[in-house]
């Protein structure tokens, strides 16, 4: 199962090869051209029609993850987080390190022992580390070196009504929906570009977007959800089942009117449920995308996850199901070329 | 079995306090080999009995190592798949967030503990640890079909593999203490192999992780002479103070402290010397927080021991022993139950 390949891989932001080499695995004998470039991006070109508004589809392959920085005299391995992850989610969690993939834990102090004011206050990255058995500096070296990337050891897992579990689903389901297009789609011209770095500081999409200048471009993501009984409608940025999540803006992009109302007239008339991503907060690869070279509009459709960012991220197949139907009737309008008639 | 294998099964299985009787079979296919009877009492303590030979004096020694572990129990069924739940046991909200859980309903259900994204959080709020009354957990159903599969009072526990790590070491949940349990297990093989006057009576205690219960009712229905608590004791890591602590991979922990029977305690660490058993002291001076608490405290009082598997970030869903520590706290008790004779009004004068 391809999302189950995906999300079990290691591609911490910064070693995304294992990502990368299912996904080139997976598409190659249904591209035209395919590059990786000096980032370490993955750009693909699907030929058919041609349109006169070059269009781009983007899903970054890296997620948050942690680093080795430090082993000490017992061996413990001391680490620093890739990308934003709160550090309360670390805690009696099991790890895997470096490119043999060495379990590990990630311990704490019994609260048996813990004084009255470290029971209620998180404990700092720096004060946590991970115990991979070893019991001395050396033999830690055998297996483990500084620099290496650490990610969670979480399984692939179904359950409830439709609901999977697994680790950076932010954004494995990015890169499945955009593979599962490159695969299906056919006689419509666009470049598929999966990038690396995105969640420390968008750093690949840039370059990647520079290199194919185009006119329009949908970012695919994996997006917040905290919908949980007894908070204020507000203050939900998606729920889960409610369908694909379009953007309005966020912290790196005030998304095109023109273009995010063209794409829910399109769920709407193909009776594909849609919602609107109400936060503010994140951000995500078209903040570079959109103001490269002369720039581009740029929407982005996500799948929403609960418990992004952490080992235990939730989603759900109905909107993964309803994001590709939406993304297959948009190239379907594309197609005919007149989707690009409104805008400016 | 190994070791390793049945403290696998032990671990993989669930036995949340007040609900043991989930492991019951697993422990009883374990130990039915090596026992000559095997009993549950009204509490669903598991003893195990082993006679002695040529015991004239009924000598009765008794083994407790709990069998229950620290869980979480469902509350209420909420809107869209999420419930609401509470701790049994002594259970740290800092190790619950982002879990992945099985509720043990009519069915299993997975589900994860649902916890709010950073984008999201205030810059204060990522310093505070929540309460487990302000989480959720997330089953994936509707409410009404999840009514069908679950209920309030159902146990929960993490959803966490055993898995090996280097240097003879394991990590998983409820190693607390299921790494006794292994200790029994392995004990009593050895003593299918070695002669001993007493009748043993090792027994699966449940209910201890929220107060010692179990311990209470079988040890006064055993009535023993000798009673010897196994459970694990805080191994050393590097935010623990020395003094606190024991090392793993350098044998059991022999308890000293007001529960312990002073002279038994030295007739122990001999044994531990005479065999070549590494051993270390634990130092409890008033209560242990273990069953030998209560064991020394029935009836008119029990001679009582106490034996301490280290094992690293107790009461995480991660916690670590060295399979090595439980093989030879294993060896030290067989050792010192063989060395046992009928005469033990020297070994228990004050």
């Amino acid at each position: 199962m391809l999302l189950k390949k995906l999300t079990e891989a290691s591609g911490v932001s910064g070693h995304e090869r294992e990502v990368r080499n299912i996904i080139i695995d997976e598409i190659k004998d249904y591209v035209d051209d395919l590059k990786v470039d000096k980032l370490g991006n993955l750009i693909v070109f699907k030929k058919g029609k041609e349109n006169p508004k070059k269009l781009m589809i983007t899903a970054h392959m890296d997620e948050v993850g942690l680093m080795v920085i430090d082993i000490d005299d017992k061996g413990y391995i001391k680490f620093t987080t890739v990308g934003g992850i709160d550090k309360r989610i670390l805690i009696s969690k099991p790890v895997l390190i470096g490119d043999k993939k060495v379990p590990g834990v990630i311990g704490s102090k019994p609260m048996h022992l813990q004084k009255k004011e470290e029971r209620d206050r998180a404990i700092e990255i720096d004060s946590l580390y991970i115990d991979i058995g070893v019991d001395s500096k050396e033999e830690a070296l055998k297996f483990v070196n500084i620099g290496d990337y650490i990610s969670f050891d979480s399984k692939y897992t179904e359950f409830g009504d439709n609901l999977i579990k697994a680790k950076a689903l932010d954004n494995r389901v990015g890169c499945s929906l955009l593979i599962e297009l490159i695969k299906e789609i056919e006689d419509v011209s666009f470049y598929g570009v999966f990038t690396v770095m995105e969640e420390i500081g968008l750093k690949g999409a840039g370059p990647a977007a520079y290199n194919v200048d185009p006119d329009i471009c949908i970012v695919l993501e994996g997006t917040l959800c905290y919908d949980v009984p007894q908070i204020d409608t507000h203050l939900i940025p998606t729920r889960l089942n409610n369908g694909p999540a379009i953007s309005l803006i966020d912290r790196t992009t005030i998304f095109n009117k023109t273009l995010r109302e063209k794409i829910a007239e399109i769920a709407r008339s193909n009776g594909i449920p849609y919602q609107y991503r109400k936060s503010s907060m994140g951000g995500n690869d078209s903040g570079k995308i959109h103001v490269t070279k002369e720039g581009s509009i740029t929407a982005t459709i996500s799948v929403p996850c609960r418990n992004i960012h952490s080992p235990t991220s939730v989603m759900s197949k109905k909107d993964y199901e309803n994001t590709l139907r939406l993304l297959k009737a948009i190239l379907n309008e594309y197609k005919k070329g007149e989707f690009i008639s409104g805008i400016q | 079995m190994d070791t390793k294998e049945f403290l696998k099964k032990l671990c993989t299985g669930y036995s949340v306090s007040g609900h043991e009787y989930s492991i019951e079979e697993t422990i009883k296919l374990g130990f039915k080999k090596y026992a000559d009877n095997i009993n549950v009492d009204k509490l669903g303590n598991i003893i195990i009995i082993k006679k002695g030979q040529n015991n004239i004096s009924k000598l009765k020694i008794m083994i407790a190592a709990h069998m229950d572990e620290i869980g979480l129990i469902v509350k209420s069924i909420e809107k869209n798949g999420f419930i609401k739940f509470t701790n049994v046991g002594g259970i740290d909200p800092k190790t619950i967030i982002g879990q992945e859980v099985i509720v043990h309903g009519e069915k299993p259900l997975f589900g994860v503990v649902v916890s709010k994204p950073p984008h999201l959080q205030e810059a204060s709020e990522s310093e505070k640890v929540p309460k487990l009354e302000d989480l959720y957990i997330d089953l994936g159903y509707d409410s009404e079909k999840l009514k069908e599969y679950i209920s309030v009072g159902d146990v929960i526990t993490i959803n966490r593999e055993f898995k090996e790590l280097k240097n003879d070491k394991v990590t998983g949940k409820s190693l607390d203490n299921k790494a006794g349990i292994a200790v029994m297990y392995e004990s009593l093989k050895i003593l299918n192999k070695t002669k001993h006057k007493a009748d043993l009576y090792f027994v699966c205690t449940v209910q201890e992780e929220v107060g010692l219960r179990g311990a209470c009712t079988s040890t006064y229905s055993i009535n023993p002479d000798i009673g010897i608590a196994i459970d694990v004791g805080f191994g050393s890591t590097p935010e623990l103070p020395k003094y606190e602590t024991i090392d793993l991979g350098k044998g059991p922990g022999i308890t000293i402290g007001g529960t312990i029977h002073p002279k038994l305690r030295e007739k122990m660490v001999e044994v531990a010397k005479e065999y070549n058993i590494p051993f270390q002291y634990e130092v409890s001076p008033s209560s242990t927080g273990t069953d030998a608490d209560v064991i020394q405290l029935t009836r008119e009082g029990i001679p009582t021991l106490c034996l301490s598997i280290p094992l690293r970030y107790m009461h995480t869903s991660v916690e670590v022993v060295n399979i090595k520590d439980i093989e030879n706290t294993a060896k030290l008790l067989a050792f010192f139950i063989a060395s046992i004779s009928e005469n033990l009004e020297g070994l228990l004068c004050y």
